[in-house]
């Protein structure tokens, strides 16, 4: 029960099964001993809520799309009377979607209770940080994380071990140790399911984190739009704190550590490390320039390493099972796994995590099952809107970080949307310049005013009003601001618009020239009219549209002036029946 | 300044003072008690703090999570992530903008029972695309979905 899970309804499904079995089991102890009701985390296959897993006698059933209504069958059937509902059982692909993964950091999410320190307790937690504290020195712990190969999971991929070095050898007087869970890419949800459904694992990680650098103070900074996970991690602390996880002399040793949460308060822009840090110190969350970097002067000047969530959810793993083990996973530059939000247009959505390196397309039609509505694949979009589009010739591409960083796109945090032939290029390129305009911090003026030049270029040619050597002129501008911005968020803000423009040129040419819109996404381009042999003369197009251009008696064929038409789409969006084209 | 919100600021003030927190969660703090970032509020703050309120609007003005305004009683979130956006946000947000009645440089309606807001991912993309109503969130919404999830909020003033 993730995010996901409880607006599917996870949580009516639940009650309906504590109701079922108290009514069924109030004189029959068996059925309450044979299940267990187990809130779990996030099971990755998110299009398939509500998934339940009902175990009789060591044998596990999955079944998909549950609902409360559902529940009553499902009880009487198969707990009670030990036949399966075959028919609400998970298909083939359910098994194709997991079977194609390796999971490390998602290993226990979905298995375990996430509001449980107990639970968590039993698949070996806190033994990583009870072994890295009680046996090994700081510099062995981070020789330890250099030896694995694990990098940075928030975007930059910078080594992790070799970060934690460099802080290490300052001499100061304290250190910080932060958790960045500030997940601003739209379009990702790596960071925010690992919290809802393992929260101690990042607390875990950061224990070894903060005892390798000596930073008697940790802070968790987190998205405020992720209530759910502010929750979870909450309670997990609190449960952390009660068993002696956190506080002083933890595990016998002479080492001191808390955690602090730090809400976000929405800017895109906190995070880049920097931002990030004068957003905890209460300012306004701009970036400086590097260097000095965190890890000489960082939060209130003293030397601090900042890591994202997945990559402190790693760390448990390397301790328990060795550098060697982890670093013989992914490629050769890349090791380890990556968690992908796959989403879009394609069948499985849902949470993934792949080992790094594998070919884009075994992503995207093994494990995603596919283009949804057997549409033809356009591109696939990663990094958020730092990234790029990736497009059909590049499917056999490694996924790592410089496999998508050789065809101009980037890992990001790994948040992976899938466009088919319905999606407009230029549409998507404008769709990320407002937001980067729009979260730029507004403090170096290549990112302030080139992402509002760009926009403009691109919101024109949406509109038909693309002029000759518009192209040309957004590719001048977005190299300017790549190369000129002060921080992450403008250096990759022009990303869109390079990749689109070097893979899809095409369209952009037929705004411009053609004033066509190919993916017929751009309203202002497009013509709206009604076909007469599908138009039953419901009137909904009539009552829909704020311009009064559709006319037509009732139960007879509408039609639709376009001398009035304004190609908002409100007739498109009405008609039940399909008779309102637009080309 | 009447009593009550003294009070309350009195409170939100021992709290954080407590907890050694900073301006942002000061702002926080008033949000969640008082709805939105009152004027008055901030200069009680500035006076009792020593610390100027242009400061405060400083960290105001940046963070979009603050409010200046009143808002409505049901806040209405269309989410405008990559996904959601793909199928079909902008089509959402002026279908609502429609039923509330929204004029193009209005968020929040005349009777002050709803307020219309943007997020720029809630993270969950695989039921895209996503509306919040107050907490509950609503997957896969459709513009005529929406229009009837907001009519249960209607005439409940």
């Amino acid at each position: 029960m993730g995010t996901g899970g409880i607006a599917a309804g996870g949580d009516l499904v639940m009650e309906e099964f504590t109701k079922q079995f108290e009514a069924a089991g109030i004189e029959n102890a068996k059925v309450k001993e044979k299940c267990r009701l187990h809130k779990v985390g996030c099971r990755g296959f998110c299009a398939r809520d509500v998934l339940v897993d009902i175990t009789v006698d060591g044998e596990v059933s999955t079944y998909q799309y549950i609902q409360p209504d559902m529940v009553s069958r499902l009880v009487q059937d198969h707990v009670i009377g030990g036949r399966p509902v075959n028919e609400w059982l998970v298909g083939d692909d359910y098994h194709t979607f997991h079977d194609n993964q390796t999971k490390i950091v998602l290993g226990d999410l979905g298995k375990i209770d996430p509001e449980s320190i107990d639970e968590y307790l039993a698949v070996d937690g806190y033994k990583a940080a009870e072994k890295a504290l009680t046996t090994m020195t700081p510099a062995e712990i981070i020789a330890t994380v250099k030896e694995s190969g694990l990098r940075g999971r928030g975007g930059g991929g910078f080594p992790t071990g070799l970060k934690w070095s460099f802080c290490a050898a300052n001499k100061s007087d304290q250190y910080y140790i932060i958790c960045n869970a500030d997940e601003g890419d739209p379009g990702a949800f790596m960071d925010r399911s690992v919290i809802e459904g393992n929260p101690h694992a990042v607390i875990e990680g950061m224990i070894i984190g903060a005892y390798a650098i000596g930073a008697s103070i940790g802070y968790v900074y987190i998205r405020a739009e992720y209530p759910l996970a502010v929750d979870r991690l909450h309670k997990a602390l609190q449960d952390a704190k009660e068993k002696g996880y956190l506080g002083n002399k933890l595990f016998g040793t002479d080492f001191n550590f808390k955690i602090k949460v730090k809400l976000g308060a929405g800017a895109f822009v906190c995070g880049e490390e920097t931002a990030l840090i004068a957003s905890i110190e209460g300012e306004r969350g701009m970036p400086r320039a590097k260097p000095p970097f965190p890890a000489n002067k960082g939060l209130w000047g003293k030397p601090t390493i900042i890591n994202n969530v997945e990559t402190f959810a790693n760390l448990p793993h390397i301790f328990n099972k060795g550098a060697a083990w982890y670093a013989s996973i992914g490629s050769e530059k890349s090791k380890g796994t990556k968690v992908i939000a796959l989403t879009g247009k394609i069948r499985n959505t849902g949470l993934i995590e792949v080992p790094m390196g594998m070919p884009l397309k075994d992503i995207i039609f093994k494990v995603g099952g596919g283009i949804e509505g057997d549409r033809l694949f356009k591109a696939v979009q990663t990094g958020g809107p730092s990234g790029g589009c990736i497009p059909q010739q590049h499917i056999d591409l490694p996924v790592d970080y410089e496999g998508l960083a050789s065809v101009g796109s980037m890992m990001g945090s790994g948040g992976m949307v899938v466009l088919d032939e319905t999606d407009c290029m230029v549409n998507i390129s404008k769709f990320f310049l407002e937001f980067t305009q729009s979260e730029s911090c507004g403090k170096c003026v290549p990112c302030r005013i080139g992402t509002k030049r760009l926009l403009e270029i691109l919101t024109r040619i949406t509109e038909g009003e693309g002029k000759e050597g518009d192209i040309q002129l957004l590719q001048e501008l977005a190299e300017d601001v790549r190369d000129s911005s002060l921080c992450g968020l403008g250096m990759s803000a022009p990303n869109p618009v390079i990749s689109t423009i070097k893979y899809f040129r095409h369209e952009y040419e037929a705004h411009i020239k053609n004033k066509k819109c190919p993916a017929k996404v751009c309203n202002k381009l497009l013509t709206f009219f009604i076909r007469d042999d599908m138009c039953v003369g419901c009137g909904m197009c009539l009552r829909a549209c704020p311009v009064n251009a559709v006319a037509g008696e009732k139960k007879l064929p509408h039609k639709i002036d376009n001398n009035l038409c304004i190609q908002c789409g409100s007739c498109f969006d009405a008609c039940k029946f399909s008779a309102v084209l637009k080309e | 300044m009447d009593k009550q919100m003294t009070e309350t600021l009195e409170a939100i003030y021992d709290k954080c003072a407590a907890n050694e927190d900073n301006i942002i969660t000061v702002l926080q703090e008033i949000q969640s008690k008082i709805g939105y970032i009152q004027e008055e509020a901030v200069n009680w703050f500035a006076e009792r703090t020593n610390i100027p309120p242009s400061k405060f609007y400083g960290v105001v003005t940046f963070y979009s999570q603050f409010h200046q305004n009143p808002r409505g009683k049901n806040i209405v979130t269309v989410c405008c992530g990559t996904v959601c956006h793909v199928k079909g946000a902008p089509r959402i947000i002026s279908k609502v903008r429609e039923d509330l009645k929204l004029k193009a440089d209005q968020d929040t309606t005349r009777d002050m029972l709803f307020t219309l807001e943007r997020v720029n991912c809630v993270g969950a993309c695989s039921i895209a695309p996503v509306v919040l109503v107050n907490e509950k969130v609503l997957g896969k919404v459709t513009p005529s979905k929406i229009v009837k999830s907001l009519s249960e909020y209607k005439g409940k003033p």
